[in-house]
């Protein structure tokens, strides 16, 4: 394994319009073919980690590579695909859940984005994968919080990217759709996906992540699960001075 | 009884302008709706009022230098956006302030230049629309301007969905977000020029959402919500030139009272998300 794949997180510092420091000199490397938790408290910036890894912000310093790729390039590539959190989704939208895994597909089709058989099939089969294959057609806002996270899973899966971030995936499911997506995450592993995922569910960590990032405005440690998911780290990420000095009180 | 009001619909078609009336405002009134659902979905409504606001100095500078109104308008109209745009990023308004103020900086500087540079502009056709009284020229402007909306969202209907509904997404699969963003303000752009001389620039914020405003209550899926859309329009616009002949008033007002009406019934009536059955549900659940 070269240093070049997976996920390269190299000094970044992301400060907010309104002067808050949201993370600073943050640097991590997410192993490929792993499944790796990030784990931080709220506000810690976790979500700014993501978005920063996605591109969907500029840090104010640092770099983010994928494989190697800047991650634009890497994105063009369809080799990252992203699950949002709940909150970041307009359920009212008039779109079905076919549709939204569609959506997946997207950069693989012409301009037009008419679909062909193969983006289909693997909508299809994504579908089945997440067990929603009877709920196709029903408009997002219908589903339950579980098959609202299947149908996303599912257009992550459609979009076949080696590199797969979770944001929040248990937040508002029930056990029986967490136990779900472990189960899908491990496969997808297996198979050889680079997985990052972020949680608040520290129970459910030790069960599947190869590796933990702990975060909180800053790397506080990394590595293997056994070696860095201790109380005394956690103790240090959640409820140590570190966090309580940096903690914003503006929002 | 039959005979009077198929008398209702053939007399006025006696009239040449009367003829081009009515399928001009057809014509704009389908490209309207098809934009709406995206205006509404994407929630711009406030940016499609600014634009159709800022697009008066670029009509009188246009009838000044002697140019297409068109080319003048979309100018100041797409400038205004930008102009949005730029004074998002580098203050910390918020951005309706920020449209406030831009827009209603462009509209008034029109006026001004409208009162001083001479020019044989009527500012009530601008602000209120003229279509019984519209020239050959402008009418190749509208169709023009109406048309490359069409095939624009036509050929990027997708990935405008996709950036309306979710733009990290469209990141995330390696879509420029940026062109989107700006293909959007420019087909927002265009359409106010060709509804500006239906409509008028007070009320073509009207055409440009109050159609998607109606379909997306009646509707959960984007085709069928784009039909309504579309249906609702042609309709306000047909009626609303017979109607303002008929009546002898204002053809802007006479399509968006139709269309508000219309609105009306849907938000009441929608079989979903309509008043009546909400009030309904809400009564089962308690």
């Amino acid at each position: 394994m070269t240093q070049t794949l997976g996920i390269t997180v190299d000094n970044i510092s992301v400060t907010y319009n309104n002067a808050r420091l949201a993370l600073y000199n943050a640097s991590c490397h997410v192993q490929p073919g792993t499944i790796t938790g990030l784990v931080g408290p709220n506000g810690g910036g976790k979500s700014t980690l993501f978005k920063s890894i996605m591109g969907f912000l500029e840090p104010n310093q640092g770099r983010v590579s994928i494989d190697g790729l800047p991650i634009h390039k890497a994105q063009k590539r369809q080799l990252v695909a992203y699950v949002p959190q709940a909150d970041e989704v307009d359920w009212n939208f008039p779109v079905s859940v076919w549709d939204v895994v569609m959506m997946g597909r997207y950069g693989y089709m012409n301009l037009l984005r008419i679909p062909s058989a193969k983006d289909r099939r693997l909508v299809r089969e994504s579908l089945a994968r997440v067990g929603m294959t009877d709920n196709s057609d029903r408009q997002i806002g219908e589903l339950s919080g579980g098959q609202k996270k299947r149908a996303f899973l599912a257009r992550a899966l459609a979009q076949e990217g080696k590199v797969m971030l979770l944001d929040e995936p248990f937040t508002g499911v029930d056990v029986k759709t967490e136990k779900t997506i472990i189960d899908l995450l491990l496969q997808l592993r297996d198979a050889g996906h680079t997985i990052l995922i972020s949680t608040h569910d520290l129970a459910s960590i030790s069960t599947f992540c190869d590796r933990v990032i702990l975060l909180n405005q800053t790397i506080l440690a990394s590595g293997k699960t056994e070696d860095v998911f201790t109380e005394e780290n956690l103790a240090m990420t959640f409820g140590g001075l570190q966090g309580n000095f940096l903690i914003p009180h503006n929002s | 009884m039959f005979e009077s009001l198929l008398n209702w619909f053939t007399a006025p078609l006696q009239y040449g302008f009367m003829v081009k009336a009515l399928w001009v405002s057809a014509f704009v009134g389908v490209v309207c709706a098809v934009l709406s659902c995206y205006i509404t979905l994407k929630g711009w409504s406030l940016m499609g009022d600014a634009v159709s606001h800022a697009v008066v100095p670029g009509v009188v500078v246009a009838y000044a230098l002697g140019i297409p109104f068109a080319v003048g308008a979309f100018l100041f109209g797409f400038g205004a956006t930008v102009a949005i745009g730029y004074v998002k990023e580098n203050t910390r308004l918020k951005e309706d302030a920020v449209i406030g103020v831009v827009f209603t900086g462009f509209f008034a500087f029109g006026l001004v230049l409208s009162t001083k540079i001479p020019s044989n502009i009527d500012l009530f056709h601008i602000l209120f629309g003229n279509v019984l009284g519209i020239s050959q020229g402008d009418i190749i402007q509208t169709l023009i301007a109406g048309l490359v909306t069409l095939v624009v969202i036509l050929v990027r209907r997708k990935d405008l969905l996709l950036f309306c509904f979710d733009p990290n997404q469209a990141k995330a699969i390696g879509l420029n977000t940026q062109l989107m963003y700006y293909t959007l303000l420019l087909v927002l752009a265009l359409s106010t020029v060709t509804a500006l001389q239906t409509a008028g620039i007070i009320l073509v914020i009207a055409m440009l959402v109050t159609p998607g405003a109606t379909a997306y209550l009646l509707s959960d899926r984007f085709d069928l919500m784009l039909a309504i859309s579309v249906a609702t329009s042609l309709l306000s616009c047909i009626l609303g030139v017979y109607i303002s002949y008929h009546l002898d008033v204002a053809t802007g007002a006479c399509i968006v009272v139709l269309l508000t009406l219309l609105f009306v019934a849907a938000m009441i009536f929608a079989p979903k998300y309509g008043l009546l059955s909400q009030t309904r549900s809400g009564e089962n659940i308690t």
